[in-house]
């Protein structure tokens, strides 16, 4: 199974040491699964201007062609101003329409407040929903208390991060045995 | 319709068209050379002409995987090569040539053709062309607006008066040779939401429809917005011709058809759009309101009569090779149409 965990943010360090937390707890209970983590902060991606993906040169090609070969992306992403980041709503605009379809997409949200609790569900999840992905509904919120120096330090976020991975894994094997039974059917 | 060459006491006319794509046949996973493909498009021509069919179209793409970007100089082989059939390009993307060297190449292949050439012009689906021949993305729409209308007023007016903003001003300037019949028809392809199509119909330009795949309502759509801006610009809709093209495999069985195209199709895609085609949106095409026409032959039928009685539409053009189906294969395709499909079709679409 390939899986991508993108850090959508070039600030701070949160969302970034939650994403290693993450990937560290997929590699410890999935060996066998394939992971990538792209953090947008090292690389220099373009902005969108419309072309197909596969057209875009460096790390932008780079980075849209693994999401695009992914199974399951795990994103982690701060909140800036009451809503995504930038730079992740432009990895958005660099893909297709239906470039989530038969991906399942899950999510971890670090925040410096707790009102924030529901942008994730309002401004993420619509757009996830609008790119065919399957989303798995719970995702993980992780306010700055929870930090400390670069470091996870509240048990409950870790145990949530485990229960996303697992979900996440979970669901991708159970979608594509879906679509697999769906596909049998057909003679072609 | 005269004007556009087209009869309507012969029916619906039956077309082929090729992307020129050249990519690896999924069943062997080998890629015939460039050479071979170029030669065999030219043979389709032949081969479809033999078989009675109207039209066969040739289109330019300037990326990896296609094998026609010099497509006018493919378009005056088959000119050479074929004796009664259309020729026309599917599409000439006017953005990013020059409509006078454009006008000189296609007005030289009807005098060849002997009158049998059409230009359809569009805006570019794949637009890998706009960096490789020095054009801004950013101009995409303008620059075809501003080409398209000198290539109309070329094709309009011998002696040219005109400026603009992409290409050096003409005074005076003749553009020869002349098609034989004085005028080449000019189309227009569209795309995608109505507003390509609404644009045709206020210029009162024939409208080449791209129906890919989806349910036939939906283009509908179009096609009555395009219908509705002509008459709202003084033209009279029933005076503008519409053709439509879209995907196309007939085998003996529907099921054959399905089996046999899928993987040239979801390949095609792939290598091309980089998305695979879902199984499931694959299965619902053979339904008779969706306009991709993948079947049997009396499929087929049923599906292009269906299509004809809801768009009224003067020409249909299919597109069979992509994805790298062997030429054989092609054949066949060629075959069923003439032997089956055509004569029903013909039967009963041509106005008494």
């Amino acid at each position: 199974m390939k899986v991508v965990g993108l850090s959508g943010s070039k600030v701070g360090s949160k969302t970034r040491t939650a994403m290693n937390y993450t990937v560290e707890a997929l590699t410890k209970k999935y060996p066998d699964a394939e992971v990538t983590l792209i953090d947008l902060a090292e690389y220099e991606v373009q902005f969108s201007d419309g072309r197909n993906y596969k057209e875009y040169e460096g790390d932008t090609k780079y980075i849209t062609q693994t999401i695009m070969e992914a199974e399951a992306i795990i994103i982690g992403t701060p909140v800036f101003q009451a809503s995504i980041p930038a730079t992740l709503k432009n990895i958005f605009d660099l893909l297709p329409v239906n470039a989530f379809r038969d991906k399942v997409v899950s999510m971890l949200v670090t925040a410096g407040t707790p009102k924030h609790y529901l942008i994730a569900e309002q401004q993420l999840k619509p757009i996830l929903a609008y790119m065919k992905a399957q989303i798995v509904q719970t995702y993980v919120f992780i306010e700055e208390k929870d930090f400390h120096r670069k470091e996870i330090v509240n048990d409950d976020v870790l145990f949530r991060i485990d229960r996303l991975v697992e979900d996440t894994v979970l669901l991708t094997e159970t979608y594509t045995e879906i679509r697999k039974k769906r596909e049998e059917k057909y003679d072609f | 319709m005269e004007k556009y060459r087209i009869d309507l006491t012969k029916g619906l006319e039956f077309g082929i068209y090729t992307l020129g794509d050249h990519i690896p046949n999924p069943h062997a996973g080998e890629r015939i050379s460039a050479q071979q493909r170029i030669r065999e498009i030219i043979e389709l021509a032949k081969l479809a002409e033999q078989a009675g069919i109207d039209f066969f179209s040739v289109g330019e793409s300037h990326q990896e995987y296609f094998t026609t970007q010099a497509h006018s100089v493919v378009l005056a082989a088959i000119a050479q090569a074929t004796e009664k059939i259309k020729i026309a390009s599917s599409s000439t993307i006017i953005s990013t040539s020059d409509p006078v060297r454009v006008y000189e190449d296609f007005a030289t292949i009807d005098l060849i053709s002997n009158g049998r050439t059409e230009i359809i012009a569009g805006r570019a689906s794949r637009v890998g062309l706009f960096e490789l021949l020095g054009y801004s993305l950013r101009d995409y729409e303008e620059l075809f607006e501003e080409k398209f209308e000198l290539l109309l007023k070329i094709n309009k007016e011998e002696v040219v008066n005109w400026s603009g903003k992409f290409r050096a001003p003409l005074k005076n300037a003749k553009v020869i040779p002349r098609p034989l019949n004085g005028s080449l028809p000019i189309w227009r392809a569209v795309g995608g939401p109505p507003a390509s199509a609404i644009k045709a119909g206020l210029a009162g330009v024939p409208m080449f429809l791209a129906t890919l795949g989806g349910q036939a309502s939906t283009f509908k759509i179009s096609i009555d917005a395009y219908r509705e801006a002509a008459k709202q610009s003084g033209f009279e809709p029933t005076e503008l011709p519409i053709a439509t093209a879209g995907f196309f495999y007939v085998a003996e069985t529907t099921q054959q058809a399905q089996k046999e195209s899928y993987p040239h199709v979801n390949q095609g895609l792939q290598l091309i759009n980089g998305q695979s085609y879902p199984k499931r949106q694959f299965a619902q095409g053979v339904d008779p309101r969706d306009v991709m026409n993948i079947g049997s032959p009396q499929q087929i039928i049923e599906k292009i009569l269906y299509q004809y009685e809801l768009f009224g539409h003067q020409r249909y053009i299919a597109q069979m090779d992509f994805g790298g189906v062997p030429f054989d294969k092609l054949m066949k395709n060629i075959e069923l149409i003439g032997t089956e499909i055509l004569p029903t079709i013909k039967k009963y679409t041509a106005k008494k």
